[in-house]
């Protein structure tokens, strides 16, 4: 045993050496080893967004193996009984295909489907983490910027793959599109044209789709992910404030092993999740829309989740077209469809430059805010998001209408004063819990821990008992300036009153060894 | 140069002495990194207690599991039934062969990522190293030096000293650059009158002659196809007439009762009562809206509304189907249409004005705007 131990040891140190020899490695291996990262559970948001990545690259790269990106019309004669006989292009026949004969295949469609769901929802949550932390401060700017550009590639990504199988569903997202490009000012019909070949649908928007969505986005994803991650390893981890943490140092622990054991943990675990969700949840049933016509759509289409903000935005906004005669008009889409989604691009994408311009702080900051210290751009985002959320109820509010019995127009007409109102009352609301907030630290760190112990005085007076979070001076003042940290809010926050009883679901009797349990209950009868 | 504590450094060591642990040679290389453990220490303080043995067992346990579960996976793909026979209740194993493979494979990918995550938070030691940051830019030296290269390939090159040159390059480089994506250019393509003239059009789909409604199974329809108060959608009989090659032409045809069609004679646009675009009771609307072009296929029979159901246009039939609410902001143009001699449906011509989307050169005429 022991030999064979040596002999695999000086084989490890044999290969390195032969790689040092060649690539000069000693020296990167060991920097790339004992980097520090620091640890929070929500900088690992991100990561979801990586792994559903290469999970939709895989899954991708097996549907292709299948998928004939031709709109050559052919009838159906495959297994599913109610579409033979039907005519339909070769994109949605393959589709078919896919889901009915090729052995795995609706797995392996549910899987790329529900990877770009939680892709672009992870990408969101990331991007909420990442704002509302102040992370995108200096010097990190240029890696939001390339995060807003990565959703976007995303979110065309999505919507250029889920127009491919040319099912009734996606005919109507094309359809929607057609519409929003013709109505660009002297360029639109034009656009349109060169889009779909000539008049919609054409015959070769869907191989134009095809390389832009299987080889053209995808590369630019990869590309922009990998700088991406190369600059928040360059530029090196943001952190929470906290003990020992400064704007010069990175406390954490090491990337080999720790950090690496723990990211491919998440990564199997994300694959594993996505994986049981593509067998047990069925997603985008293709079959059952049939193929694309121009004059069939049905009740509650709805695109994916990332794109319905977007159609909400255009199913509220008022019939309000400009028209000078005889040879101009502006529909109404063009308002929400190409400016309001030129905005969702460029306003994300120069938030940086516009805090650094507004707020004058021009400093590098590698320690994280917490949300509430900086009341403006927590309400401010707070504004946008209570504003996505009424587009995307707006998007599905035909379906609300349905499900809750609710007049269509009613549900329009709130849509509409909603995405007005809520938004300010929302900032407001905001601003207000975050300064109450505040308040509330500084009230902590002056008279300490609100303890939920009542007493009385001799006079009859009722008081709570405070533990401060240090020695008081004699008006039971504690002078703690507010740094950044969390500040605790709980007894058990500073490690007094753990349960005195250990076990989950029946109670585990044992007689605590560091008399735990009598300093808890005298404690509790005031004597302490 | 580690500023990141008060306490001091770490004095380096020196390699060749033999005596030097492993641990003592690591950390050199942590202080080269200029990282400092604040706390380190084995996960479990003596090593091999039946606590450590327990978490190693059921590391292994994971893992184990976990290929076990690959395996039910892999025998699944290749051995269940799979294979869709049509119509299925579930007591068919084929119906199952989707969720058989989530379920496998799911468990196989979690089983392993919990024994990696265990491993890691209950094998690993208990650490935390502080690493200095050196945030900013480079130092003033590397600074000076870089900024002396580059002065120094600029005047290499003479790009100061020969500005006529540099313009020549720009001048020849912006074409170039035009060239690259001029190709590009293989896409457009003229529209044409793709927007404005439709397959109901006599002159260019049927050699002059009227063009009948057909259904989507290519049978001409006739006034008795049509029950009172009800609706079909009808397409030019022509090739591919029901194709999406003619994606603006589905007319929905619509018999109204009496009372209705004699409101809808009153409030008719004086272009369509020039060219008498009803018959009888019968009107024909074309069915793509005129918000983003979704076939707006909802006919409310009691409100005499129809619904597109993308973004909730709607469009009152007895008045020229106008939009009344959502964002459309035209009606639906009518298809003016009469009975030939045979009794079927014929079109009296084209649209009168282009149906679907709005785009910048519509034409527009005023009849559109008075309401």
């Amino acid at each position: 045993m022991k030999r064979r131990k040596g002999t695999s040891d000086s084989l490890l140190t044999k290969a390195g050496g032969e790689l040092d020899d060649r690539f000069k490695l000693a020296l990167p291996a060991r920097i790339l080893f004992n980097k520090v990262f620091p640890d929070h559970w929500s900088f690992l948001l991100g990561e979801i967004a990586l792994f559903s990545f290469i999970l939709l690259l895989l899954s991708g790269t097996f549907l292709a193996l299948f998928f004939e990106p031709s709109m050559v019309e052919v009838t159906y004669n495959g297994v599913y009984v109610p579409l033979q006989g039907v005519e339909m292009s070769q994109a949605y026949h393959s589709a078919l295909d896919l889901s009915f004969e090729v052995r795995g295949g609706l797995f392996m469609r549910q899987l790329h489907h529900w990877s770009t769901l939680l892709f672009m929802a992870s990408i969101l949550v990331h991007m909420l983490r990442i704002f509302f932390t102040g992370a995108f401060r200096a010097p990190r700017e240029t890696n939001w910027m390339i995060g807003i550009v990565l959703f976007w590639l995303g979110f065309f990504e999505g919507f250029f793959g889920y127009s491919l199988p040319d099912d009734g569903l996606s005919g109507t997202g094309l359809r929607i599109m057609e519409g929003m490009t013709e109505s660009i000012p002297f360029i639109g019909p034009w656009a349109s044209a060169a889009l779909f070949g000539g008049q919609f649908p054409g015959t070769s928007v869907i191989s134009m789709l095809y390389i832009i969505h299987v080889f053209v986005f995808p590369l630019l994803i990869l590309a922009l992910i990998t700088v991406h991650i190369g600059l928040v390893f360059a530029q090196k981890h943001t952190q929470w404030p906290g003990p020992g943490r400064t704007e010069h140092n990175v406390v954490g622990f090491r990337m080999f092993p720790n950090y690496v054991m723990k990211q491919v943990g998440f990564m199997l675990f994300i694959w594993g999740v996505l994986g049981a969700m593509a067998g047990l949840f069925q997603i985008n049933p293709i079959w059952l829309f049939g193929p694309y016509e121009v004059s069939v759509v049905s009740s509650a289409s709805q695109p994916d989740f990332y794109v319905m903000y977007l159609d909400g935005l255009i199913r509220l906004f008022p019939a309000w077209e400009l028209r000078i005669p005889p040879y101009f008009t502006l529909p109404p889409v063009f308002w929400p469809g190409i400016v309001g989604m030129g905005l969702s691009v460029m306003l994300p994408l120069l938030y940086p430059a516009l805090e650094r311009r507004f707020t004058k702080d021009r400093g590098h900051h590698n320690l994280l805010q917490r949300p509430r210290d900086n009341a403006g751009r927590t309400s401010l985002g707070v504004m946008v998001v209570v504003f996505w959320i009424i587009g995307v109820i707006s998007g599905g509010n035909d379906v609300f209408a349905e499900q809750f019995d609710i007049s269509l127009n009613a549900m329009t007409w709130a849509g509409r004063i909603g995405l007005v109102v809520m938004p300010i009352i929302a900032y407001y609301v905001t601003y207000r819990i975050c300064l109450g907030l505040q308040q509330h630290d500084r009230e902590v760190l002056a008279h300490g821990l609100e303890t939920g112990i009542l007493m009385r005085d001799p006079n009859g007076r009722f008081y709570e008992v405070h533990q401060p979070l240090a020695e008081p001076d004699e008006h039971g003042h504690t002078e703690l300036e507010y740094n950044g940290w969390v500040v605790p809010k709980k007894m058990n926050r500073i490690g007094a009153l753990p349960p005195a009883d250990k076990g989950f679901f029946k109670s585990i009797e044992e007689p605590s060894e560091d008399g735990r349990a009598e300093r808890r209950d005298e404690i509790e009868s005031g004597k302490h | 140069m580690s500023a990141h504590n008060d306490s001091n450094p770490p004095e380096p060591v020196d390699l060749s002495n033999p005596k030097l642990s492993r641990f003592e040679v690591y950390k050199e290389g942590l202080r080269r990194d200029d990282i400092e453990i604040i706390h380190y220490e084995p996960r479990f303080a003596k090593p091999g207690t039946k606590a450590e043995k327990r978490m190693e067992r059921i590391v292994s346990g994971l893992f184990l599991f976990s290929g076990l579960f690959a395996t039910a996976f892999v025998a699944a793909y290749i051995w269940w039934p799979w294979e869709y026979e049509g119509a299925a209740t579930w007591r068919d194993l084929q119906t199952w062969y989707t969720p058989v493979l989530g379920t496998t494979l799911g468990l196989s990918l979690l089983f392993f990522a919990v024994g990696v995550l265990t491993w890691a938070k209950k094998l690993l030691p208990v650490e935390e190293l502080i690493q200095d940051r050196h945030d900013g830019g480079s130092s003033s030296d590397d600074r000076k030096i870089a900024e002396a290269t580059v002065d120094n390939m600029v005047e290499d090159m003479g790009l100061k000293r020969r500005p006529f040159l540099v313009k020549a390059a720009l001048l020849g480089a912006a074409p170039l650059g035009l060239a690259a994506i001029a190709p590009l250019g293989a896409l457009i393509k003229d529209p044409g009158d793709m927007l404005t003239v439709t397959g109901w059009n006599a002159e260019k789909h049927n050699d002059g002659e009227p063009i009948r409604f057909m259904m989507k199974d290519g049978a001409l329809v006739r006034p008795d196809m049509v029950s009172v108060g009800g609706q079909i959608t009808v397409y030019p009989a022509i090739d591919h007439g029901a194709t999406n090659q003619h994606p603006t032409s589905p007319v929905l045809l619509i018999h109204l009762r009496d009372a209705d069609a004699e409101v809808l004679r009153g409030n008719l646009y004086p272009m369509y009562q020039d060219v008498d675009a009803l018959w009888g009771n019968f009107v024909a609307y074309s069915k793509i809206c005129t918000h983003v072009g979704c076939p707006t296929s909802l006919y409310e029979q009691q409100s005499q509304r129809l619904l597109c159901p993308c973004h909730q246009s709607q469009f009152n039939v007895v008045d020229n189907a106008a939009p009344v609410f959502g964002p459309a902001t035209r009606h639906l143009p009518m298809l003016p249409f009469t009975v030939d001699e045979e009794g079927f449906f014929i079109a009296k011509s084209d649209f009168l004005v282009p149906p679907g989307p709005a785009f910048w050169n519509r034409p527009s005429l005023p009849e559109e705007d008075e309401k």
